[in-house]
């Protein structure tokens, strides 16, 4: 008789992760997997499918493109949807667009209000999507380590943390009224440390930016800007650097710092994971403009 | 991996010691650390020390409040292990937030401030734990630097905690002197408690065995989803709760009981030839069986419960009582049921875990009580099995999780009282009386005109050849329900009592007619439920509650406003008005006659001929 499989850490989260879709899977009318195109969403969409083989993906994929993500953002995320044959919709506030939000002018709070929190909403609203599946782990900010697994959001996409239902077990609560929608987070229990491991052990594919590469910068109060395309506004003598960095997060170019680094393998990044001496979110520079930032966006229906 | 729930009484250091433990397994980045020097010096409370609660007490409100209110999740890894800490608050809505986070523990840290010794609150605490199952405790001493680090104050509060732990069932107890604030016997031994031979509360997390037990129990797998991609698949998802499955293993499927032999176990890496508790996997049988959502399936070998009545304890986690016989939703493993709490045997005083008489829960309140399922229902007792005898309880209206608690045992009434087949049915005893029965449910605030209404149209049904019967909220109160007040608990039992008589006469073949003002939708609901679709008609007697008590014919609402009644609907107790009713009777706009010929009209040619 064979010996028993011994689960690790991993086999773990990843297990529980599976079953946290799985109950999308058979209680949800219309779910949608929030597609960031960072580590964390192409993990998410890993476990999404382990958690439907032998079936295809049970549900389309979305991404609130603001238009000012990275260029290789977009086109491995174009690569991916084709490759998997799955259903991609692409969401930009195009109201936003006409005013002209950009997150120079407008400042970052507003500019992301507009251009990825209402268009979320508008999303979620245009195709009455009743969850919506996302990549967010608790370890990321403090204020993170109270959400539910399964966040229930009004009609309005508001987030009261009174009406947050406990969850007991793996007996999760998935019920919801007339234009009530779920955020479902089955990432929860993951640290940034075990995604990386994950990525390593699955072989899954990522965004090249993540591994350090020469790439045009500007350091501005600290932080490493890369140079994206030409609509970064440079300061008077303000000159892009060719600097060996890559990113820990990535988001919108303007708000996403890059680190100085030379891994530029998985195995090297988890070697220099173990050895950090910066958190994650450090790099985001819209977390930083007030304190409880995360709580107060998070009301008002941002991810 | 271990997870592990930390609790305590409101200052006895615990955000203290979960932001220590953060900081020694060097969790804690560079500028986690900086914002916390800097929050320190700006709202900290040790004198411009760090102060490591700050780094944990995540939402604006409770740093404002400075407490914890909810359950909080934080992740830090040693060498030797990683660890899942559920941190859950010590103040008074303790109950529901440390069961919830206990629910997913393997053991619990309990912090006992040295200066106060056991508290109230420590023995709550111990209480909760063994009700959740666990079995693996640490007693953090915590403060020791306060008393001088003495042996003694130690020694007395490790003794005086076996003694009240003996009747729990804490099969692993430690206890550890330290001091969260300055790191002593946290993460390293201490040069001030030479006199202690225990290990440091990181080295008993990194050591104390998981329970590995859960691959030693029978098989069971709740199926999760139905996974059906083409003709040629169909597949049984879910995570597997105990045990062990192999290919060609003989499984059965509760509670039908069908049995069938596992063909495949599919995963995307490839099939398995064996799974084992806590991997998510799919099965296919050599044989087709009806399988779906909910059901349990289990070894041959081993059948669990199945029953439609269990005694279970029951925590109440909502701000709104329990009620007994309301209709709520009893979730158990992946199968969701109709669930009614039919006898609250008593309360439990969670402090001496004493038994207290009790007609309601209120939230936080735990108590013992039979469950009544509206189908049969798989389970194993807590007991036995932590993952397949544990449920929550969902309130049908606005789907909050309001309960949850553990499964004792099934109770063999639901099996020794069995239908007895009558040969003359509900459909003989109508055809009698030429006609269709029904019930009319006349609904709304008191002195709405219910009654006068129902009082019409029995007389119009009766001159028409009808068999009727008018049940009356004020005069069944006088007999069947004399036993019975005003409260919520109350008013739930007078509706189901109502309703099981409804449908005694409606069985019988009348067409019954009942006047209560049944406030809440729940009891409507479950009345409704009772009966085949389109016999059960709600009519919605609608009055504005200012007109209602203009009126006052029986001067109740007068009363009320003196405060000489109390629990008054419309007053001090509320009227949920009907959504969807058959029929809306605006007495504003229409008169009593023409009330009562619109219901006959809706019960069709002759109020109702067969």
């Amino acid at each position: 008789m064979p010996a028993l499989p011994r689960l690790t850490h991993l086999d773990r989260l990843e297990a529980e992760s599976i079953h946290i879709l799985r109950e999308v899977f058979a209680e949800c009318a219309r779910p949608v997997l929030l597609y960031s195109i960072g580590k964390d969403s192409s993990v998410l969409l890993h476990l999404a499918l382990k958690a439907c083989f032998p079936a295809r993906l049970p549900l389309p994929l979305l991404h609130i493109d603001t238009t000012w993500k990275f260029r290789e953002m977009i086109g491995f995320r174009d690569a991916t949807a084709r490759r998997l044959g799955a259903q991609l919709i692409v969401h930009t506030n195009e109201e936003g667009l006409r005013r002209g939000i950009d997150p120079f002018s407008h400042g970052s709070s507003v500019y992301t209000d507009v251009m990825k929190t209402q268009a979320l909403r508008q999303a979620l609203d245009a195709q009455g999507f009743d969850a919506a599946i996302g990549g967010a782990r608790r370890d990321e900010e403090k204020s993170r380590a109270k959400e539910r697994i399964f966040s229930l959001r009004s009609a309005q996409h508001r987030w009261d943390p009174k009406r947050q239902r406990p969850e007991l077990w793996d007996l999760y609560n998935l019920r919801h009224g007339k234009g009530e929608s779920l955020r479902v987070f089955p990432l929860s229990n993951w640290t940034e440390l075990d995604v990386w491991q994950y990525i390593e052990r699955e072989g899954i594919a990522v965004v090249p930016l993540y591994f350090a590469a020469l790439r045009p910068v500007v350091e501005r109060d600290g932080q490493l800007i890369m140079v994206d395309d030409g609509r970064l506004p440079l300061a008077a003598g303000e000159r892009p650097q060719q600097r060996r960095v890559r990113f820990r997060t990535l988001g919108c170019y303007p708000l996403t710092a890059a680190i100085e680094s030379n891994a530029a393998s998985v195995p090297e990044i988890v070697r220099e994971m173990q050895a950090a001496t910066q958190s994650e979110r450090h790099g985001r520079l819209i977390d930083h403009e007030e304190a409880a930032s995360m709580e107060r966006k998070k009301r008002e229906g941002y991810f | 991996m271990l997870r592990f729930i930390t609790c305590g009484s409101v200052d006895d250091g615990k955000s203290t010691l979960i932001g220590r433990l953060l900081y020694e397994t060097r969790s804690l980045h560079a500028d986690q650390l900086a914002t916390l020097e800097a929050d320190s010096k700006r709202i900290g409370t040790q004198a411009g020390g760090l102060d490591f609660a700050l780094l944990v007490d995540g939402l604006a409100a409770e740093r404002e409040q400075a407490i914890t209110i909810d359950v909080a999740y934080r992740y830090f890894a040693t060498p030797k292990r990683s660890f899942i800490v559920a941190d859950t608050p010590g103040h008074e809505q303790y109950t529901r937030n440390m069961v919830t986070g206990a629910t997913t523990a393997d053991a619990a840290v309990l912090l006992v401030d040295a200066q106060l010794g056991l508290s109230t609150q420590t023995l709550r605490h111990s209480c909760l734990m063994a009700i959740v199952g666990i079995r693996r405790v640490v007693v953090a001493v915590n403060k020791m630097d306060r008393v001088g680090w003495s042996r003694d104050a130690f020694a007395q509060i490790e003794a005086q905690f076996r003694v009240f732990a003996q009747p729990l069932g804490f099969t692993d107890i430690a206890c550890v002197p330290l001091s969260a604030l300055h790191g002593d016997n946290v993460a390293s031994r201490s040069r001030a408690t030479p006199w202690h031979e225990g290990p440091t509360l990181l080295a008993w997390l990194e050591t104390v065995a998981v329970d590995t037990d859960r691959v030693s129990l029978p098989f069971r797998l709740p199926v999760q989803w139905v996974n059906r991609p083409d003709d040629a698949f169909r597949g049984f998802a879910g995570t597997i709760a105990t045990g062990v499955v192999r290919v060609g293993d003989a499984l059965c499927a509760w509670p039908s009981g069908a049995q069938a032999r596992v063909a495949r176990i599919v995963t995307q890496g490839g099939d398995l030839d064996v799974a084992v508790a806590g991997q998510a996997v799919t099965v296919t049988f050599a044989n087709e069986i009806d399988v779906s959502r909910g059901d349990l399936l289990a070894g041959s070998a081993s059948q669990p419960a199945v029953a439609d009545q269990a005694e279970a304890t029951l925590v109440w986690m909502h701000e709104a009582p329990m009620l007994p016989g309301r209709a709520y939703l009893a979730r158990i493993g992946t199968r969701t049921v109709t669930c009614t709490v039919t006898h609250l045997k008593h309360r439990l005083d969670v402090t001496t875990f004493g038994q207290l008489a009790a007609r309601t829960l209120e939230l936080n309140d735990i108590g013992v009580c039979t469950l009544a399922f509206g189908e049969p229902v798989a389970f194993d007792p807590y007991a036995e099995n932590r993952e397949t005898g544990a449920f929550v309880l969902i309130d049908r209206i606005t789907s909050d999780t309001v309960g949850a608690g553990t499964l004792h045992f099934a109770l063999r009434r639901s099996q020794n009282v069995h239908w007895q087949f009558l040969d003359v049915d509900q459909r003989q005893r109508a055809a009698q009386k030429a006609q269709r029965p029904r019930v009319l449910w006349f609904t709304g605030l008191s002195g709405a005109g219910k009654s006068t209404i129902a009082n019409l149209v029995e007389r119009k049904l009766h001159a028409m050849g009808r068999h009727t019967y008018l049940l009356d909220g004020d005069n069944v109160r006088h007999g069947l329900n004399r036993d019975l007040g005003f409260r919520d608990a109350d008013r739930v039992e007078n509706i189901r009592r109502v309703a099981e008589v409804a449908r005694l006469m409606t069985d019988a073949g009348l067409i019954v007619l009942v006047s209560f003002i049944s406030p809440f939708r729940s009891e409507r609901r479950m009345a409704r439920e009772l009966f085949p679709d389109g016999e059960f008609v709600e009519v919605f007697v609608d009055t504005a509650l200012a007109e209602a008590e203009q009126r006052d014919t029986k001067g109740l609402y007068a009363k009320a406003r003196r405060g000489e009644l109390t629990n008054f609907t419309g007053i001090d107790s509320p009227y949920e008005a009907p959504e969807n009713p058959e029929l809306r009777i605006d007495t504003a706009s229409m008169s009593a006659e023409d009330a009562a010929d619109l219901v006959i009209a809706h019960l069709g040619e002759g109020g109702g001929t067969a």
